[in-house]
């Protein structure tokens, strides 16, 4: 539904050039939901203008719905761009007209006549549960609704593709939540493929089907979230679990630190030193097991140690669903006979676990 | 003393009229000038930085201009389109002349407050130029256009004061003429009274007016 092809964007100040984007191929399938996670300044907003042209790329190829969009002339761009939503941080609602009047702007321009508009206008406002405030103005609602109002106005033309720039960035975690729910519910009605750019883990696990990493400009890493959630050596895994990245990744560990983290309420998170402060006995090992779908619904860690003569001690854990599945992450100090410690491990293999060995007894530090 | 009274209120009529005639003029010039003046510059929706920078030249030349100036060097304009330079008619040329640049800029300043955000908001909902001046730029800046144009209004006044000087007429004119070169204290008072209670109307109806419909 939109492919990015080899996108590059310069900008030149004088004598100084700036990479925004460099050869940044996507391809976003209908129907799904793709995040793009970078850190402020790594150029997501760029890439996400660069999709209804607000930014013209210096190089590459844009296709949303088989059409290219660089190709159009002016006029056509503009009837392109209708079939192209978008919402925004800041909302970007027009003081000047109520929340029916904002909703109405994209019809008015589309030039639809006036009785079609009032219905659409009512129609989308049910949808996003403000039928009450048609006559309001923006300012007398709050950012949750705000928000809702943009994607009522976003959804008016009856557009295939919405793109979201940090929607829920300036919202609090509840709200946060409630808007990512009413995204996904459209995304489900009706089929409506996003494209949305996030510096907030929760959101790519929330409401995701495929991810992308943007560092620096580039795409550093993409896929379904939840094959990169169950792989310990994506960047992805690394940023969600940061305690089994050896050394943090360091474009991104900014963007995952203690203060945004709280602010997203996201997972609290041990300090990434966990396993380098170990306290290590002779015997034991500290492993990192993630699970994905069906061994996550089985009780594994009683398994083990009613199968083996190994004590596992829970030092963290967490299970979620994300998307449809519910994926584990376990860490647990294992101790036993390095025999039977093989044999758990090669056990939880078995069951499909992902174990990573993290320390090891005796480890001279 | 009917005497004085009834130069008053004609002195009054030709300054209400010379303000009206010549702010709406100015209005009509103004408003397309500062648009224009946001709509070339850098990012805007019609981008040309040189006839930008052309135009910005020219408003500033007449910005810079005494109005006394202005006024005796553009007689010639004057005759050519009212016929006469002097009188009331012929004192609103050098006033719209004066403040279209002003207003200009009052526009300018207005539609830069709006959050270009919600520009780009329109242009990705695949509006044009034309639809983005009307239905965004106009309707966001309305109480700050009405502001300026209040502002626009009071500096007319004070202007048409000195178009009393090529015989403009108003009660600027009444009061040099008669206050000022006769020693008539009262006559100077009046006028000024007058214009007092003209200039505090205009502002009160212009924040009035913009005070409805601000819906921040």
């Amino acid at each position: 539904m939109i492919q990015l092809q080899q996108i590059a964007k310069t900008y030149k100040t004088g004598a100084r050039q700036v990479d925004a984007l460099r050869d940044v191929t996507l391809h976003v399938k209908p129907g799904e939901i793709y995040g793009v996670l970078g850190q402020s300044g790594a150029g997501k907003s760029t890439l996400i203008r660069c999709v209804n042209l607000l930014e013209r790329p210096t190089e590459g190829r844009v296709i949303v719905d088989g059409q290219d969009l660089l190709a159009l002339p002016a006029a056509g761009l503009r009837q392109a761009r209708q079939k192209i939503g978008m919402i925004f941080q800041h909302f970007n609602l027009l003081d000047s007209r109520t929340v029916g009047g904002n909703v109405a702007f994209p019809l008015e321009v589309a030039g639809w006549p006036k009785a079609k508009i009032t219905a659409r206008v009512t129609e989308l406002l049910a949808l996003v549960g403000l039928a009450e405030r048609a006559n309001s103005y923006p300012s007398q609602l709050s950012g949750g609704q705000k928000q809702r109002v943009g994607i009522a106005r976003a959804l008016a033309a009856g557009p295939k593709v919405l793109l979201s720039d940090e929607a829920t960035s300036a919202l609090d975690p509840e709200t946060t939540r409630s808007v990512l729910a009413l995204l996904k519910e459209i995304n489900q009605k009706l089929g409506l493929t996003i494209l949305l750019i996030t510096h907030q883990m929760e959101v790519v696990k929330a409401v995701c089907d495929s991810v992308a990493i943007l560092e620096d400009g580039r795409l550093v890493e993409q896929g379904a979230v939840v094959d990169l959630l169950a792989d310990p050596a994506t960047r992805l895994h690394q940023l969600c679990y940061p305690l089994m990245a050896e050394a943090p990744p360091s474009a991104l560990t900014g963007q995952v630190g203690a203060g945004e983290r709280a602010q997203t309420g996201a997972l609290a998170q041990p300090s990434p030193t966990l396993a380098s402060n170990w306290p290590s006995h002779p015997g034991a090992a500290l492993l990192g097991l993630t699970y994905v779908g069906e061994p996550a619904e089985q009780p594994v860690i009683s398994l083990v140690a009613r199968r083996f003569k190994v004590d596992l001690n829970v030092i963290q854990g967490n299970v979620e669903l994300v998307g449809q599945t519910r994926i584990g992450r376990l860490v647990v100090e294992a101790t036993g006979d390095p025999d039977d410690l093989t044999n758990a491990i090669a056990f939880l293999e078995g069951l499909n676990v992902r174990v990573e060995h993290l320390a090891k007894g005796g480890d001279q530090r | 003393m009917s005497n004085i009274s009834e130069a008053l209120w004609k002195a009054t009529g030709e300054t209400i009229y010379m303000t009206l005639v010549a702010a709406l003029f100015v209005l009509v010039a103004g408003l397309p000038l500062g648009i224009l003046l946001v709509a070339l510059d850098k990012g805007g929706i019609w981008e040309n930085r040189l006839l930008q920078k052309v135009l910005a030249a020219i408003v500033n030349v007449g910005r810079s201009a005494p109005f006394v100036i202005l006024m005796v060097a553009i007689v010639p304009l004057t005759r050519l389109l009212v016929g006469t330079t002097i009188g009331t008619t012929a004192a609103i040329v050098p006033l719209v002349v004066a403040a279209i640049p002003f207003m200009g800029r009052v526009v300018e300043q207005s539609l830069r407050e709006v959050d270009p955000g919600r520009v780009e908001a329109a242009q990705a909902m695949g509006a044009s130029a034309w639809q983005i001046i009307a239905k965004v730029l106009i309707p966001e800046s309305l109480p700050s256009l009405i502001r300026g144009g209040a502002l626009m209004v009071i500096s007319i006044v004070g202007y048409s004061a000195m178009a009393g000087a090529i015989g403009g007429g108003g009660l600027g004119d009444l009061a040099v003429k008669y206050g000022y070169m006769r020693f008539r204290t009262d006559v100077m008072l009046g006028c000024l009274i007058i214009l007092v209670v003209l200039v505090q109307l205009i502002q009160v109806i212009g924040d009035w007016l913009a005070s409805r419909l601000s819906h921040k």
